[in-house]
């Protein structure tokens, strides 16, 4: 039998050696394997947005990538973000603001929020960004424009963008 | 008590009573876990030795299965069954079915019906070996129909035929009298459909994505031939419904069937093509809509007549005129809606299936209208209120659509709008405002839910009612704790198991009050038995913060009236009040948006919406129900469109790149106004539904804006820029 592809990451701080079958999502790893429900599938192909997760620091659609492609790499899921009892102040915005509704989405909703936050400070522009040798500056229509690649079925887009400019107003106020 | 709701309860107990958390905006209780992502969906429960599942859909549009080639996949790595049974789901169950759908996969009826199921130790093992599954078939698809059409049509069945429509017509002073198109539209809910199933002897558990449970577990039970006794649905988180969720579909049963035969749990996860092509779609309309008044306005004719599919057999047909019964005035009158067999997948219910696409085409020909009258639509609208429901006399209960054009128009600044086109241009935009009445029928179902007053003085609520998304968990608590004055955080609420008393299920949006209704109940019969405790009557009981008293009797902890848990059943059925009074909600929309005048590309800037649905129970959970309506809206305005090919009625945009619901850049900023009222004709609590009532209509604000800015009057949806861009006016032209 032919020696199968190995890979070690770290997800949520903590190390996992991958050796199963290398046709295997990290999305369905996560799932399946580690048991992080939190990330969510909704389509399998990159147009929703549920699956985004943090990897190295950058968000990705978990679903469009195979594990064994991330040796080495630090992967970020909803539940290192906050637990139900220690939220992070993104995700108390979303309760707060009632960001969701059925819920399905939140988790990559909330974990792509998290990372486009450090992409706006980093000074990327987005289309919405009218020059992009400007710094952009924390807009709706900024947030709104990177925020587009998370479906929401519910239609809870106005809460969303309302959290997330609560969670952005209050670490810009420390 | 009678069960049955037939007397209004004009108590308003909500009012009376003191712990002050009924109609407040709280959080939803299961947040903390929807945002930790530990809130757990039907497919991610760790179930020891679960095998995967795929579906497989038929590559034949309609006829049958000759043969399955079951050795080749069975002989590749990990396979360990491939099943295609009399047993197996054609079709999903509609809504409240309660009995199974079409079953026996050896049939094709649509194309990609799902025909087998492959199960393998580890889901990639099951997608390769269903891509490599061989099905031979009798192809029967020759003397297959795809596209609908009046000829293929049944005569409608119950028309309403008033007075002397064609008379009305030739003498009205102003005439309107346009052609509509709607296309077909999906849930496309976020959580695609999946089942866990695991045997243990005979009796069944399934963790499932499901609207409604009793009904469900009696569409399981009847599909696999057994005695629903034997099943049980666990479904306590549902990732959106929308309707498409509200009868069981192929992927419960084939897991079911499979995880008998192997002994072992099964997970079927639908692919999202699988869901957008199997489960059920929003049929598409052609409409005609014929409107006649006086110089003053005032309707005397009123004709709605719609053309609609669905597969043959399904007795479900878009009813889209439901709004148009009761909603304006006009004595001489004509509604009929028509349903044309054709194969293409199964037709059902689609978030408020009627209302969402009869009243856009409505909203716009009562636009038309308004123009033609030289009266503005606002007022139009309020001109044509009638104190009766037309040709039947039913009077309505609580009616706050003059409030809600009045909020609306107020809050939106609609008197600084130009009621003439091409007014206004911002650069290459031109800007234009619309407006919309919101109308959609109320519904009170049979439900039961349990309440329990512990001996520590905790409450908690009990039913089998789902909460989609709807916000069922924050109100069922509020009404508990309101009503048995205990603080919000000594309440808990425990939903999505089909063992538990049955609630009315989530569909039809009648979840909240009809549910809310039963529990409710259970929290009077709690009060009365509370109430001798104390000395008093059930009326002059006073509860708040966890201390009962009256007047003239000093308050003490309800615990110590208590020895131990006090637990109640409340039930509610319709009665004869759906009959006597037309109980429905309303509201308005109004709308801008700015049109470009070289591409045609529509963009949504503000939104307003007011509505009144009864009492409001939770005004943070409502407003979003009505925001997520008016998203859908701006989708079926301006983006979303399921196309099907004419030669093989097969689904071309399966997915979520395709077919196009709004993302966060469509949407504006939008404001909600939730209006004060009362409705005891609708239920006990005084609340009707407002899940839907956001969507029905708002599409036709879009399309009143985006006549009123570029000039274009637009009766297909959605309004797409190439629609648009070959009637735009000069870009180059001033504005008028």
């Amino acid at each position: 039998m032919a020696q199968r592809p190995a890979a070690r990451l770290t997800v949520n701080g903590q190390s996992h050696e991958i050796s199963g079958d290398p046709r295997r999502s990290l999305l369905d790893v996560l799932r399946l394997d580690l048991g992080l429900t939190g990330t969510k599938k909704g389509c399998d192909h990159g147009q929703c947005g549920a699956c985004t997760v943090i990897v190295n620091g950058r968000r990705i659609n978990s679903c469009l990538t195979l594990a064994v492609m991330h040796d080495g790499d630090e992967v970020t899921t909803i539940e290192g973000l906050g637990q139900p009892d220690a939220l992070s102040a993104l995700q108390a915005a979303f309760v707060a603001h009632d960001g969701f509704q059925c819920g399905y989405c939140t988790p990559g909703q909330i974990c792509s929020a998290t990372a486009m936050i450090e992409e706006i400070r980093a000074g990327w522009p987005s289309a919405a960004t009218a020059d992009p040798a400007d710094k952009p500056a924390i807009a709706d229509a900024e947030i709104r424009e990177r925020m587009s690649g998370n479906l929401c079925r519910c239609g809870a887009y106005d809460n969303i963008l309302a959290a997330i400019r609560d969670a952005m107003d209050a670490e810009a106020a420390q | 008590m009678s069960d049955t709701y037939d007397t209004p309860d004009t108590r308003d107990m909500l009012d009376r009573t003191r712990q002050g958390v009924i109609g407040k905006g709280l959080d939803r209780p299961e947040g903390p876990l929807k945002v930790a992502g530990t809130a757990t969906y039907a497919a991610e429960y760790a179930r020891p030795g679960c095998a995967e599942g795929v579906l497989v859909g038929a590559a034949i549009s309609k006829g049958r299965v000759t043969a399955i080639h079951r050795d080749a996949v069975m002989a590749m790595p990990g396979v360990l069954g491939v099943y295609s049974s009399e047993r197996m789901l054609r079709r999903a169950a509609q809504g409240t079915a309660g009995e199974a759908p079409e079953q026996d996969v050896s049939t094709v009826d649509f194309p990609m019906q799902p025909v087998a199921l492959v199960v393998a130790e580890t889901f990639e093992q099951a997608t390769a070996a269903a891509k490599a599954l061989r099905i031979d078939y009798d192809d029967q698809s020759d003397d297959a129909r795809f596209m609908p059409s009046d000829d293929n049509a049944e005569p409608a069945d119950d028309p309403v035929e008033a007075g002397d429509l064609d008379r009305a017509l030739r003498e009205a002073a102003h005439v309107v009298d346009a052609q509509f198109t709607t296309p077909g539209h999906a849930s496309a809910a976020m959580e695609p459909h999946a089942a866990i199933a695991e045997w243990e002897g005979r009796d069944l558990t399934l963790w499932g994505s499901l609207q409604m449970l009793s009904f469900n577990v009696a569409e399981l039970a009847d599909s696999l031939g057994i005695d629903p006794k034997h099943v049980r649905i666990l479904s306590p988180y549902v990732g959106g419904g929308f309707g498409s969720k509200l009868g069981i579909s192929h992927e419960a049963v084939a897991a079911a069937l499979a995880a008998q035969d192997l002994g072992r749990p099964v997970r079927v996860v639908m692919s999202r093509q699988q869901v957008f092509q199997s489960i059920m779609r929003r049929s598409e309309t052609e409409q005609r809509i014929r409107l006649g008044c006086g110089p003053d306005g005032r309707l005397t004719a009123f004709a709605h007549e719609a053309l609609v599919s669905n597969l043959p057999g399904e007795d479900f047909s878009e009813p889209v005129t439901q709004a148009s019964e009761f909603l304006y005035a006009g004595e001489n009158r004509l509604l009929a809606v028509r349903k044309s067999d054709i194969t293409r997948l199964t037709a059902g219910s689609v978030r408020a299936p009627g209302e969402a696409v009869g009243m856009q085409a409505l909203e716009v020909a009562m636009d038309e209208l308004a123009e033609a009258a030289g009266i503005d639509p606002v007022e139009l609208r309020k001109r044509n209120l009638p104190d009766a429901v037309p040709g039947e006399g039913t009077p309505y209960s609580s009616r706050r659509l003059v409030q809600a054009l009045d909020a609306g128009a107020a809050a939106f600044g609609w008197d600084q709008r130009s009621a003439t086109p091409c007014a206004r241009r911002e650069g290459e935009w031109w800007i234009g405002h619309g407006v919309a009445s919101a109308a959609r029928v109320n519904i009170l179902a049979k439900a039961e839910a349990r309440v329990t007053l512990t001996a520590d003085g905790h409450v908690v609520v009990e039913t089998d009612h789902t909460d989609i998304g709807t916000g069922s968990y924050a109100v069922l608590g509020q009404i508990a704790a309101e009503m048995l004055g205990q603080p919000i955080d000594r309440t808990t609420v425990q939903l999505g198991d089909s063992r538990l008393p049955s609630g009315a299920g989530s569909g039809g949006s009648w979840g909240a009050s009809s549910t809310g209704s039963a529990a409710f109940r259970a929290c009077e019969a709690i009060r009365a038995t509370l109430a001798q405790a104390v000395g008093c009557s059930a009326d002059d009981l006073l509860l708040q913060d966890g201390k009962a008293w009256a007047e003239g009797v000093d308050p003490r902890p309800v615990t110590d009236l208590l020895t131990e848990d006090l637990t109640r059943t409340g039930r509610i059925e319709p009665g004869d009040l759906m009959e006597k009074v037309n109980q429905s909600t309303y509201g308005a929309f109004f709308c801008e948006v700015a049109v470009n005048a070289f591409t045609g590309e529509t963009r949504i800037r503000r939104m307003t919406g007011a509505f009144g649905f009864g009492r409001v129970l939770n005004a943070k959970t409502a407003r979003s129900q009505c925001l997520g309506g008016m998203v859908w809206g701006i989708g079926s305005a301006l983006t979303e469109a399921l196309q099907f090919d004419s030669r093989d009625g097969h689904l071309v945009n399966h997915d979520l790149a395709e077919y196009h619901v709004p993302v966060h850049a469509d949407i504006p900023p939008m404001e909600v106004i939730l209006l004060e009222e009362r409705d005891p004709h609708a239920s006990p609590i005084q609340a009707k539904g407002v899940g839907e009532l956001g969507i029905c209509g708002a599409a036709g604000a879009v399309a009143n804006a985006i006549y009123n800015a570029c000039g274009v009057r637009l009766r297909d949806f959605p309004m797409t820029p190439d629609r648009l861009l070959a009637h735009l006016p000069d870009p180059f032209a001033p504005a008028a």
